[in-house]
């Protein structure tokens, strides 16, 4: 069941919180309570490098919240993590994407008032037009521009969206937007992505074409980790596969573990698979 | 995008509404009394000592005054047989004006005897009216627990006016989401209705009781219009949070000018309870019609307390306020419940208003000066909830009177601004609200 | 009725200094709101501290260009001031705390007596002599036609445009920079923003810095114009009027500020003046509007602009449709 390429995560036992050999995200005592409800409650968790990493969990389970957590959006009742040797906690949202964690939206964020080109070109880093000093002074960065606008054409060529390039991104589908955040994404040279549910709301026909992206981006190097509801796809994908119940981490394991693990099937029979249909509308 | 027809049609009905509004304001804007039109040359203080513990209340004359600027005396005058005074200044700038309290007639004096000097600030070309309120002579001065008990007592009493009036903003907030810069008009429009209907020469003169109950009325009116003739036609169009806030900017700037020329520049009072005797329960000593507004406002905000939590109709407000899709899927009517909440909302604004009216006067910008104030306490107690807005109120009301202890009146907005923009920075969910949702 | 004059007194003041120093300030609008997004309601107060910090400089015997560091450097506190605390707000708080702090601010510098620094609700006056020493037109008309300026007037005029023209040059470079490209992002979506790595906080405070500094020359050009500061000059409705320029205009528009000024100034003086006019004519009869009420008509009318403009063209004269903050996200 997992992908063709030899599985790296091979040798560890498939229990909540154990460690990997090389993990790239290590999160520990990881809590956050919005009133009396425990949204997220990880005792420990790592994510190995170069490895597709599936989240999945009912609507509740504190996946988004466990994402913007991590990544800064929402602050930590207590915890400590680590990515690729930073310490992660206590730093500003901004901050982190710079040492190349970034993710994307549950609810799209493609800025639909600025072109796709404008999109991604914005979200190349280091930019020395960005600074105010020097942005008045075009021949500064110049230069730079047409390198992050070339490779910004190379990734929608990648992503099929280069005959969308002057258009506003309002423009464009749902599925398209997905695309757009993801390609946008990668403009920040990342070493590991955060998908929340890449493919709400995404036209099937576009569904495995993001998933073939994923795929490629692991095979190139990159560790991501993403969440999804569609069991078989999760399975289809995933090498490795982590489940979240009410803000914990019950099971995680190979896909074929998971699949018949008691307790993700206990939840999942709790819950049933109506989530699907309510999840989604990209933007 | 909507046809833009239905937007028209609300403006339509806006405009009728003012159309109304000038018909019967026409015949107060006429009358105008002479008092206190600016004179274009020389710079002058005046007044009109009266005895209004009297009924009806007795001139004074007699009375000696004098002005200085700085140690300089610059001018004095006896009041006449009318009680009336003036006395012409040198120039613009600052004055004392000081009353010779031994020049009273026996058994009289100043309700408040710290206030036989008086500050007075006179601009180019400007007449300023003063007024000395005369009482019967108070026989020992008030001990500062005593002036910082009676200072929390009127705090009282602007909050419960300020909660009653912030209570619809907060709502409608809630249920839409509409930080509405036109609310304070909401409450001018009510101070007003009452006005023509009870003060105004040309009007039907009713009790100032029934007026209120019209005004109340109106004040629901006016609401039902805002929200089918203009805020629900832009929901529907989708428009935004900035956006909303702009036009309701111009819609409040466009009614308050639109009172401006109706209603005119100068503050007026209402013919009824306008002076009275102070009414004294221990060591509080306020009019007694003071003590009715706390006490109705009171009973208002408690009544409203309750039906937002036994009601059908209070359960579909706070559903609608927690989520408002869920709140449909659940087969609550949420237009109606909007619609409702405008309602109320503008009533008790409007209603506001006339107990606004009543403690200090009417102007055309009062809910425009209140609107700050208003903010501060829905803010302040949580936005979108009922009782943040009473408590917000209450603890706003309190704060800036009491703050006149220590610090001069003028100062008094600024210091219920500087709570508001104390409290958005330190807990800007309210105190009583929740934090977002992010992400 | 004498409707030519009407019309060369419109256009007289649709480009005179007091449309140059609107413009001026919707420039700084511009910048704040048309492209950050940032509701910034308490504008008027960069026009104040501007002013006062000349208008008080000179007065206590400072030259006139130590007053106009002042003013600038007055601004710059101002928008740290506004904006160390309250950036981080959701937009509509935003709008509540700076028309809050904006009226403070008033509050504090009408607050004193006649001695004090600010000379309270007196004002400052005859502070921009030097201003008026440098004059090199001579003396005379100048003009075409009924339009015409007096010497004085066309100094104003032409220092006034010329500073328009720099600021503009100015937020067109700036705003066609990355660094702009980064404002149009945080004006839609700062999370978006933020998820890219892009410090959201530095560059809205940048924005609110210059967009004030420009504001602040807006407030010197006009007090020196009129050689008097009072602090009931300041009342938020001029932020309301300078909104309705720049949305009149166009947000996150090059030139909207300025066809937005010229447009507004003219509209106003031709109402008022068409107004007066009626009514001196009998044409309206008194009971209805008579010559006092027409200030309150001005108003009147520049907040049904706004409300139209915003909900029927948000995007001005000159403004993209596409690119305006209209829709709920
Ligand atoms: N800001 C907030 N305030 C209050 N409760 C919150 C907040 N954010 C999340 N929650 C609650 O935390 C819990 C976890 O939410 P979260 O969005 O993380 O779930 P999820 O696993 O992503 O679900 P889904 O699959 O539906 O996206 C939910 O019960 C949610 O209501
Ligand atoms: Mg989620």
């Amino acid at each position: 069941m997992p992908s063709e390429t030899a599985a790296p995560v091979t040798g560890v036992a498939p229990e909540p919180g154990v460690a990997k050999p090389d993990p790239i995200l290590s999160v520990s005592g990881l809590r956050k309570s919005f009133g009396g409800l425990v949204a997220v409650h990880v005792d420990h968790l790592e994510c190995q490098r170069g490895t597709i990493t599936g989240l999945i969990g009912p609507n509740g389970a504190g996946k988004t919240t466990m994402f913007n957590l991590l990544t800064g959006f929402d602050r930590a009742d207590a915890g400590t993590w680590s990515f690729d040797g930073s310490q992660l906690e206590g730093m500003l949202a901004y901050q982190i994407p710079r040492t190349g964690l970034v993710r994307t939206f549950q609810l799209t964020k493609a800025l639909a008032k600025m072109t796709v080109l404008d999109n991604m070109t914005l979200a190349a880093t280091t930019q020395r037009g960005e600074r105010l000093r020097e942005c008045l002074v075009r021949p500064l960065w110049r230069q730079q521009e047409r390198e992050i606008e070339a490779r910004a054409d190379a990734l929608l060529e990648r992503f099929n969206l280069a005959h969308m390039r002057t258009e506003y991104a309002g423009t464009l589908s749902g599925g398209q937007r997905k695309l757009l955040e993801m390609a946008r994404a990668l403009m920040v040279e990342p070493r590991m992505l955060l998908l929340d549910e890449p493919t709400a709301g995404v036209n099937p026909a576009l569904l495995q074409s993001i998933f073939d992206h994923v795929r490629e981006l692991r095979d190139d190097g990159m560790t991501v980790m993403f969440v999804e509801h569609a069991m078989d796809v999760v399975m289809g994908i995933s090498d490795w596969v982590v489940c979240m119940v009410e803000g914990q981490v019950i099971a995680e394991g190979p896909p074929a573990s998971i699949a018949t693990n008691d307790a993700v099937i206990d939840a999942y029979l709790g819950a049933k698979r109506t989530e699907e249909a309510q999840t989604g509308g990209g933007g | 995008m909507r046809p833009r027809t239905r937007a028209w049609g609300a403006f339509a009905l806006l405009a009728l509404t003012g159309a109304l509004a000038v018909a019967s304001a026409m015949p107060a804007s006429a009358q105008e009394d002479d008092e206190e039109t600016p004179v274009d040359e020389p710079e002058f203080v005046r007044g009109r000592i009266q005895d209004k513990t009297k009924e009806p209340s007795k001139p004074l004359e007699g009375v000696e005054l004098t002005a200085k600027k700085g140690d300089r005396e610059v001018g004095e005058a006896v009041t006449d047989e009318e009680g009336s005074w003036e006395i012409m200044l040198p120039g613009p700038g600052t004055y004392t004006v000081t009353l010779d309290t031994d020049t009273l007639p026996k058994g009289v004096g100043l309700r408040d005897e710290d206030k036989a000097s008086l500050e007075v600030e006179i601009e180019e070309g400007r007449a300023k009216g003063l007024i000395f309120a005369i009482g019967e002579r108070t026989t020992t001065s008030r001990s500062p627990a005593e002036r910082l008990l009676n200072l929390g007592v009127q705090g009282i009493r602007v909050g419960v006016v300020l909660a009653l009036a912030s209570v619809g903003l907060s709502l409608i907030f809630g249920v839409t989401g509409l930080v509405n810069f036109a609310h304070g008009e909401v409450v001018t429009f009510g101070a007003l209705i009452a006005f023509f209907l009870s003060a105004s020469a040309g009007g039907p003169e009713m009790p100032l009781v029934a007026a209120a109950v019209l005004a109340l009325l109106a004040g629901g009116l006016f609401g039902y219009v805002l929200e089918s003739g203009l805020f629900r036609r832009l929901r529907r169009r989708r428009s935004g949070n900035v956006a909303l806030i702009v036009v309701s900017i111009g819609l409040g700037l466009f009614l308050r000018h639109v009172f401006l020329i109706i209603f005119g520049e100068r503050p007026r009072p209402f013919t009824e309870f306008t002076v009275q005797k102070n009414f004294d329960v221990g060591p509080i000593s306020l009019p007694p019609k003071d003590f009715v507004i706390i006490g109705l406002s009171l009973a208002l905000l408690v009544a409203v307390g309750l039906l937002l939590q036994g009601t059908r109709l209070g359960t579909a407000m706070r559903a609608v306020s927690d989520d408002r899709d869920l709140a449909e899927a659940s087969g609550i009517d949420v237009e109606r419940v909007i619609l409702v909440t405008w309602i109320a909302g503008a009533a008790l604004a409007g209603l506001g208003g006339v107990f606004q009216g009543i403690t200090d006067k009417i102007t055309y910008d009062m809910g425009f000066t209140l609107l700050l104030s208003m903010f501060a306490a829905v803010i302040l107690g949580g936005i979108g909830t009922a009782y943040g807005a009473m408590a917000g109120g209450l603890v706003i009301g309190v704060t800036t009177q009491v703050s006149t202890y220590w610090v001069e009146s003028k100062y008094k907005l600024g210091v219920a601004l500087a709570v508001l923009i104390l409290a958005v920075l330190i807990r800007p969910q309210g105190l009583l609200g929740r934090a977002e949702r992010v992400g | 009725m004498d409707i030519v004059e009407v019309l060369a007194d419109a256009i007289r003041v649709a480009i005179g200094p007091l449309a140059a120093a609107y413009a001026l300030a919707a420039v700084g609008l511009n910048l704040q709101f048309g492209y950050t997004g940032l509701l910034n309601f308490g504008h008027v107060a960069f026009l104040m501290v501007g002013a006062y910090g000349t208008a008080i400089t000179v007065d206590q015997g400072g030259p006139l260009w130590l007053g106009l560091l002042v003013g600038v450097a007055a601004a710059v506190a101002l928008g740290l001031l506004f904006g160390l605390p309250t950036l981080r707000l959701r937009a509509d708080y935003l709008a509540i705390v700076t028309i809050a702090a904006a009226e403070v601010l008033r509050i504090l510098i009408r607050g004193p007596g006649e001695d004090s620094l600010t000379r309270g609700v007196f004002g400052i006056q005859r502070f921009g002599n030097d201003f008026f020493d440098l004059n090199p037109f001579p003396n005379g008309e100048y003009g075409i036609g009924r339009v015409s300026f007096t010497e004085r007037g066309l100094w104003v005029l032409t220092v006034a445009w010329a500073l328009v023209a720099v600021f503009t040059v100015l937020v067109v470079l700036l705003t066609r920079s990355p660094w702009g490209r980064v404002l149009r992002a945080i004006r839609e979506d700062e999370d978006a923003a933020r998820s890219l790595g892009k410090n959201v906080f530095v560059l809205k405070l940048q924005s609110l810095v210059i967009g004030g500094v420009i504001g602040a020359f807006s407030g010197m050009l006009l007090a020196i114009d009129r050689q008097s500061v009072n602090p009931d000059s300041y009342l938020p409705v001029v932020t309301f009027a300078i909104y309705t320029v720049l949305i009149l205009g166009g947000p996150a528009s090059r030139l909207g500020p300025i066809v937005g000024a010229v447009l507004y100034w003219f509209v106003i003086q031709f109402t008022e003046g068409f107004a007066r006019e009626a009514i001196r004519a009998g044409w309206i009869p008194e009971s209805v509007l008579d010559e006092t009420d027409i200030g309150a008509l001005r108003f009147a009318l520049v907040g049904l602009g706004l409300m139209l403009l915003m909900i029927f063209r948000p995007q001005g004269i000159l403004g993209k449709r596409e690119e305006v903050l209209i829709d709920a996200q």
